[in-house]
């Protein structure tokens, strides 16, 4: 098959196979999109929407009489007030750990002079596929004495091969040889060479990192299952647990305004639709509002876990 | 001054291998600082995962708190006896590989798919907007998504349920019945995971050399032809390596997930091996046999993933190691 080869190639018009073909691809994007936002839209109208309304299907795109109840029982529970500040602490803390592990090791491990460097990465990555099990970790955590301590929650995940290798590959890329090599002739010091030199110019990496782990933080609840049974130091995602799933919208019976009136409970039965509704919104608030601009950020992170390949 | 001239004339930069012992030790020496810098990690990766490993033997033994590791009488093979023989047995394996290929099966050609479309779409809002509304649901955390899950199922305020009653179905309460959850436990994962899985396509994709898909278009290739002999093969090798990846945690199915999905009466088809062993471990504070039964789990996923690596050493170039 041939047709005559045409010099200037941005001329070729679409061939009718062609557009058709795009036409498929753009009914499957949209698709794709529709699929997905309307679930993300209807949850975000439902908070606001009067739960017969959102019980009863008749709402189910945009709000339909709309009442801030939702929220403002929300606001009063003090278990999802402790759970969120639990939270922002486990997730700041955790996080820094995270930097504090993660980075230093992705640098040396980029160094080409470090003398361990295979037998390091080689020690790394077949944790990646032998792990002791959930048992033995849990003993191990148990025996340290982190039981019912956020330490339980941070120290086990302190960091993650995937990660190290990722700041790995940032700094051998971006960190050229000769700048060492100059650091090193005029006499500075391993520690010298990585706070003057390698820290200022790895804010890329470490913001990368710092939201990775942020949002790992953020969304955990298994471990803190697992380690922590003092409820006031569930993180929020406990909290959530119990609101969502295990349907249990009394978690503090002394903040909801719970006297036995046939009709309250009836009212409390309906708001509960739409409270979950709003304990969603309200748990994934801070992601919702970072993501969008750094969006850019955590795919960069990606891309740059898959050079290595 | 002199030091100066005199490696400036060596050949070898100076951070590649000296050959001289003598160059090594120094080497070494001077590098201590950049051992205190990785020592966290290194203390880290050997007390949290290492540290496991040795505390694995419980499954061999009957472990008891009071005696500690060392101290507790070894029992050999009886817990892994009796699981084997357990009446549950072949229903947690069933379950926990069959939710494990279903997810692969439906949940692994899907991103592919999303990153081709998206890549024949130029660069511009709709783009844009379609990649960052699908990378969106991976950043909730499991907890909402099972909520939502929960919640849009309700048989009696779902909107599943209203929109299946508004076109004369009957409600159902989905989350009830076993047959169902394989279905709903892959369907809520595909959609939270799809979009950003398919980032690593894309990063691939863009790889791709623009003249090859010039060249093709000049021999009067359709679009639909490019993809299927550029764009697909040059996703092979990336393709293979998570394929391979994904069997190795083919028994470690989403226990987070699975945990929260399940209920009594879901229980026929929700119970997997791995929320079995939280279980037994946790709740029951059988901790040997559970640990055993994590062995067995992971013995499996070992096993499975060398095994799938050295076919795809036989039959690609590609392989994990």
């Amino acid at each position: 098959m041939s047709s005559v080869a045409v010099i200037k190639k941005s001329t070729i018009k679409e061939s009718k196979t062609d557009r058709i073909f795009l036409a498929i691809i753009y009914a499957m994007l949209i698709f794709a999109l529709v699929i997905v936002a309307y679930p993300l839209i209807y949850i975000a109208s439902a908070s606001v929407s009067d739960p017969s309304v959102v019980n009863s299907g008749e709402m189910w795109l945009w709000p339909k009489e709309v009442t801030f109840e939702g929220y403002t029982t929300i606001l009063r529970n003090k278990d999802i007030w402790r759970g969120y500040i639990n939270t922002v602490v486990y997730t700041v803390v955790g996080t820094s750990v995270n930097l504090f592990v993660t980075i230093p090791a992705g640098y040396v491990l980029s160094r080409k002079d470090f003398p361990l460097k295979g037998i390091f990465t080689r020690m790394m990555v077949i944790t990646m596929f032998i792990s002791g099990g959930m048992i033995p970790s849990y003993i191990l955590v148990n025996n340290l004495g982190l039981t019912n301590s956020m330490w339980a929650l941070i120290l086990p995940g302190a960091a993650s091969v995937y990660n190290i290798v990722v700041t790995r590959t940032f700094f051998q890329s971006s960190i050229p040889d000769e700048l060492t090599e100059a650091a090193i002739m005029d006499g500075a010091s391993n520690f010298k060479i990585f706070s003057a030199v390698v820290l200022p110019l790895s804010k890329p990496i470490v913001a990368v990192m710092a939201l990775f782990y942020g949002v790992g933080h953020w969304n955990q609840y298994f471990e803190a299952l697992l380690y922590i049974d003092d409820r006031s130091k569930y993180p929020l995602q406990m909290v959530l647990r119990e609101i969502l799933v295990l349907q249990d919208l009394s978690s503090n019976p002394s903040t909801m305004m719970s006297e036995a009136t046939a009709e309250y409970l009836n009212q409390q039965q309906n708001l509960s639709a739409i409270i979950k509704y709003g304990v969603m919104i309200v748990a994934t608030l801070p992601i919702i509002m970072v993501y969008p601009f750094l969006q850019k950020y955590f795919v960069k992170g990606v891309m740059l876990g898959s050079l290595k390949g | 001054m002199e030091k100066l001239s005199t490696n400036m004339g060596s050949e070898t930069s100076t951070l590649t291998q000296r050959s001289s012992a003598k160059d090594r030790l120094k080497k070494i020496a001077s590098s201590w600082q950049l051992y205190v810098l990785i020592l966290p990690a290194f203390i880290y990766f050997i007390v949290f995962h290492y540290g496991p490993m040795y505390g694995v033997q419980i499954a061999f033994k009957n472990y008891m708190p009071s005696l500690g590791i060392w101290g507790s009488p070894w029992v050999g093979f009886a817990h892994f006896k009796r699981f084997f023989d357990s009446y549950y047995f072949w229903e947690l394996i069933r379950n926990t590989v069959g939710i494990s290929l279903y997810s692969l099966i439906v949940g692994f050609p899907l991103p592919i798919i999303l990153a081709l479309a998206l890549n024949e779409v130029k660069d511009g809002p709709f783009k844009k907007t379609v990649q960052t509304i699908t990378y969106a649901p991976h950043f909730i955390s499991v907890v909402v998504i099972v909520g939502m899950v929960i919640a849009f199922l309700s048989p009696s305020s779902g909107i599943l349920n209203n929109a299946l009653q508004f076109l004369g179905f009957e409600s159902k309460a989905y989350m009830e019945d076993p047959a169902w959850f394989k279905t709903i436990y892959v369907l809520s994962g595909v959609w939270q995971s799809t979009g950003w899985s398919s980032v690593i396509y894309m990063a691939a994709l863009s790889g791709i050399d623009p003249q090859l898909h010039e060249a093709a278009t000049i021999d009067g290739a359709s679009r639909l032809q490019r993809l299927w002999n550029i764009n697909l093969p040059y996703l092979m090798p990336t393709m293979i390596i998570l394929l391979i990846m994904n069997f190795g945690s083919v028994m470690s199915v989403g226990h987070e997930k699975v945990l929260l999905m399940q209920n009594p009466l879901n229980m026929p088809s929700s119970n997997i091996i791995a929320t079995f062993t939280y279980q037994q471990g946790l709740l029951d504070a059988q901790f040997s046999y559970a640990a055993a039964i994590g062995l067995f789990n992971s013995a499996i996923n070992a096993v499975l993933l060398l095994f799938v690596n050295k076919i795809s050493k036989k039959v690609s170039e590609t392989s994990l190691f």
